[in-house]
């Protein structure tokens, strides 16, 4: 295999990795070359990408059923634990290595003219070069073990650009919250981890999932704790239920990372840890049953949070939270294929809108610093017929609007009906999954409104920036707007990617899986729909999705908006809506404040002070004084009283050897 | 012949010897002690020497020597702390006590 274009695979991470060493030691250095850091930034992630493509068509070419692992060094040799730095190379990780470096790379050209005035610039494209590293190392890795250390590199970077302004202690807190969620989620990951090795004897992917099968009892107590734990560190990476509050705060970064990492590659990681663990989950039913219910509710949780958000990037972090939802009740269900095609149509149309927002924000940004206004440049009340000044914006953010509201033909429709139909399915069988599939609907009903909802508010109706603003208002330039018009094309076409076999497709993404899915597959057959039925729920989808829009569309009246300087206070469930349903509250309320006390209280005061200070350190302290005194006492410098000592020991010995 | 007495006339000395270290206070008894247990030792190596062989024999010459330069070199101490003390009484002898 050495010969094979595959063995290039360990470029594909070791070149983001050189521009985080190139562009890190520039920002240490203080050299402000922007060209040279825009090059070595860039160029990297295109320079990777160009490698994945070639490694992905000699994957593809090789056709092997079995991953191809690289194998580096040996990392952790301990007993029988034998874990190496290793990669593997199959359709899965293939996937998600094109969509990093692919919309990695979009998004680091879009940077390029978004960061332009930073001050950190050099530190932003180091970190976030940094980040690809970590999401490929995830991605690529042959072993838990490394997946954990792409797991938690992309966890740090996450951390280092939301607080990426972090002279403001609003960003500096977010950063923090986002780090601590992950934490929790992390833990779980580690015992799962800790579980496998014990009950497979290996943490490697290849041998565990040859060995779970017969090692593992399906449906017992060990591989149901294993993939809930698993899914633990999945709710915190990819914030879902109940630690999902991170990712709408994780919005305090710059707009291209909030496009990257928080809602194309890394919030996805834990839909693919679960799609690369389908073995373990098609072992456990109890556990599928809880990813897909938490997916389900999540999808309707925080489509009902985004229906009353003002700050365009929350409406879009929400919806984020929302179709992380969907994939998770895809994976959950079975559908490993849906859940990763959704995966790849999201990472188009959510990095295309986020980019989009990006370029509302930095025209309205430019608009407020021309004439020194402190208004929000985010609030969307603030905003309104942006379509004049940002025509390329708003046609390209429409695409993804259709797309994420599921309208055919955009891809979004394909991606979420697979789901949708998949969790139907499941229903015939196990009746609970008819729950789960109706939280999917109601989803996607707000899901096309909330959406509508941003992009009349943003782009339609009257502008409410300012009579001054709005002459500064300007179209972004080309480095920003051409890279989304590409991820406008994928969005728009991205479901050729695995068009259903009922309109005429291929399923190639499946069938592409297959060989990674397949195992999984073969343990909980899925249920198969008539055409009919298969018919009737596109229809309903199409329905529910066109019935978003227009409610939108009618029921908003974009003339009675004012400014946010000047709004009422929302009443009613309006403003439980706006106010997030209070879960931050709650969480401040049960978990964060009583944890504080008993830090403060408890291990402060109590343990802290009075047990390691006083007992601990002060006491032994006071414990060698005491000795030491009684033994100074047997020093009297008495020659006679020495001479008595020595004689009585010489006979205490004499006795004890004579007897 | 005469083991048992021999011994038992050399634990007496022993015995009295230590206990003169002990309890007296002038650096010249308690010197004289000293000798008192050496020689007290003597007899029991020449006791044995008459059933094990001639060499406790021999040892009490090497005992008798050391004992001499000892006095010698005592003496001269002891004489040394009295030209400087005018006491031979150890216990104004103190000036290492802490």
């Amino acid at each position: 295999m050495t010969g094979s274009p595959l063995a290039l695979v360990w470029l594909v991470p070791a070149l983001p990795l050189l521009g985080f060493v190139l562009n890190g030691a520039l920002a240490l250095g203080g050299i402000r070359v922007k060209r040279l850091v825009s090059v070595i930034g860039v160029g990297s992630l295109l320079a990777s990408f160009a490698v994945a493509v070639v490694v992905v068509r000699a994957l593809a070419q090789a056709h092997a059923e079995a991953p191809v692992v690289f194998h580096y060094w040996d990392w952790i040799p301990v007993g029988t634990l034998q874990v190496g730095y290793a990669l593997q190379v199959d359709p899965l990780s293939a996937v998600m290595m094109l969509i990093v470096t692919g919309v990695g790379a979009l998004i680091h050209i879009f940077s390029v003219g978004y960061m332009h005035e930073d001050a950190g610039y050099a530190r932003y494209f180091a970190y976030l070069n940094l980040f690809v590293f970590f999401m490929l190392t995830l991605v690529l890795g042959a072993n838990f073990p490394v997946t954990f250390v792409g797991w938690e590199g992309v966890g740090l970077c996450s951390y280092l650009l939301i607080g990426f302004w972090f002279s403001e202690k609003v960003n500096a807190d977010a950063g923090k919250k986002a780090f601590i969620m992950n934490r929790i989620g992390d833990f779980g990951f580690l015992v799962a981890m800790f579980l496998i090795w014990q009950h497979t004897g290996s943490l490697d992917y290849t041998t565990v999932f040859a060995k779970a099968p017969t090692a593992l009892v399906a449906g017992g107590g060990v591989v149901t704790a294993i993939t809930l734990f698993l899914f633990l560190g999945c709710t915190g990476k990819s914030a879902q239920i109940p630690l999902y509050t991170w990712l709408p705060d994780a919005m305090a970064g710059p707009t291209p990372v909030s496009a990257l990492i928080h809602a194309a590659t890394m919030v996805t990681a834990g839909v693919f840890l679960v799609a690369r663990s389908n073995v373990l989950f098609a072992l456990a039913p109890t556990a599928q049953a809880v990813v897909a219910g938490v997916g389900a509710l999540t999808a309707l949780f925080a489509a009902t949070i985004a229906l009353k958000q003002w700050d365009i990037k929350r409406v879009l972090a929400y919806s984020t939270i929302s179709q992380l939802g969907y994939m998770f009740l895809g994976v959950g269900t079975g559908a490993m294929a849906a859940g990763i095609f959704h995966l790849a149509t999201h990472a188009f149309f959510k990095a295309l809108l986020f980019l989009g927002s990006g370029s509302v924000i930095h025209a309205m940004h430019h608009a407020y610093h021309a004439t020194r206004s402190h208004e929000d440049a985010q609030d969307m009340r603030n905003m309104g017929g942006l379509r004049r000044t940002l025509p390329w914006t708003a046609a390209l953010m429409w695409i993804a609007t259709l797309a994420i509201a599921g309208i055919p033909p955009f891809s979004g429709f394909f991606s979420k009906d697979e789901i949708l139909g998949a969790a139907f399915a499941r229903g015939t069988v196990q009746p609970g999954w008819y729950l789960f599939w109706g939280f999917g609907l109601v989803a996607a009903l707000l899901t096309a409104f909330y959406m509508t909802r941003l992009m009349l508010y943003t782009f339609h109706g009257p502008n409410r920036t300012g009579p001054q603003e709005e002459v500064h208002l300007h179209e972004a330039p080309w480095v920003m707007t051409g890279p989304l018009v590409v991820l406008g094309a994928l969005s728009l076409a991205g479901g050729l990617l695995n068009l259903p076999e009922l309109v005429g497709g291929h399923a190639w993404l499946e069938r592409w899986l297959e060989p990674v899915t397949g195992a999984g597959a073969a343990l909980s057959a899925a249920p198969v729909l008539s055409h009919t039925t298969e018919w009737m729920l596109i229809a309903i989808a199409v329905a529910i999705g066109l019935a978003g829009i227009i409610g939108a569309v009618r029921l908003l009246d974009l003339t009675a908006l004012v400014p946010a300087r000047s709004a009422a206070a929302e009443t009613g469930l309006g403003r439980v809506l706006w106010k997030k349903w209070y879960v931050d509250e709650l969480y401040d309320a049960v978990i964060v404040r009583p944890v504080a006390w008993l830090s403060r209280v408890v291990l402060w005061r109590v343990v802290d002070v009075g047990v390691v200070d006083g007992a601990g350190v002060n006491g032994a302290a006071g414990l060698s004084r005491i000795l030491g005194w009684l033994a100074s006492r047997l020093q009297t410098g008495e020659l006679g009283f020495y001479a008595i000592v020595f004689v009585v020991g010489v006979v205490a010995v004499l006795v004890k050897a004579l007897r | 012949m005469f083991l048992g007495p021999s011994l038992a006339v050399s634990a007496v000395l022993f015995a009295i010897g230590t206990a003169g270290v002990l309890l007296r206070r002038n650096a010249i008894v308690i010197f004289m002690c000293v000798e008192l247990m050496l020689n007290a030792v003597n007899l029991t190596f020449v006791a044995f020497a008459q059933r094990l062989g001639v060499s406790g024999q021999i040892f009490v010459f090497f005992v008798m020597a050391v004992a001499a330069a000892e006095a010698a070199v005592g003496l001269a101490i002891i004489i040394a702390v009295y030209r400087h003390k005018e006491t031979v009484d150890l216990q104004h002898i103190n000036l290492l006590k802490g």
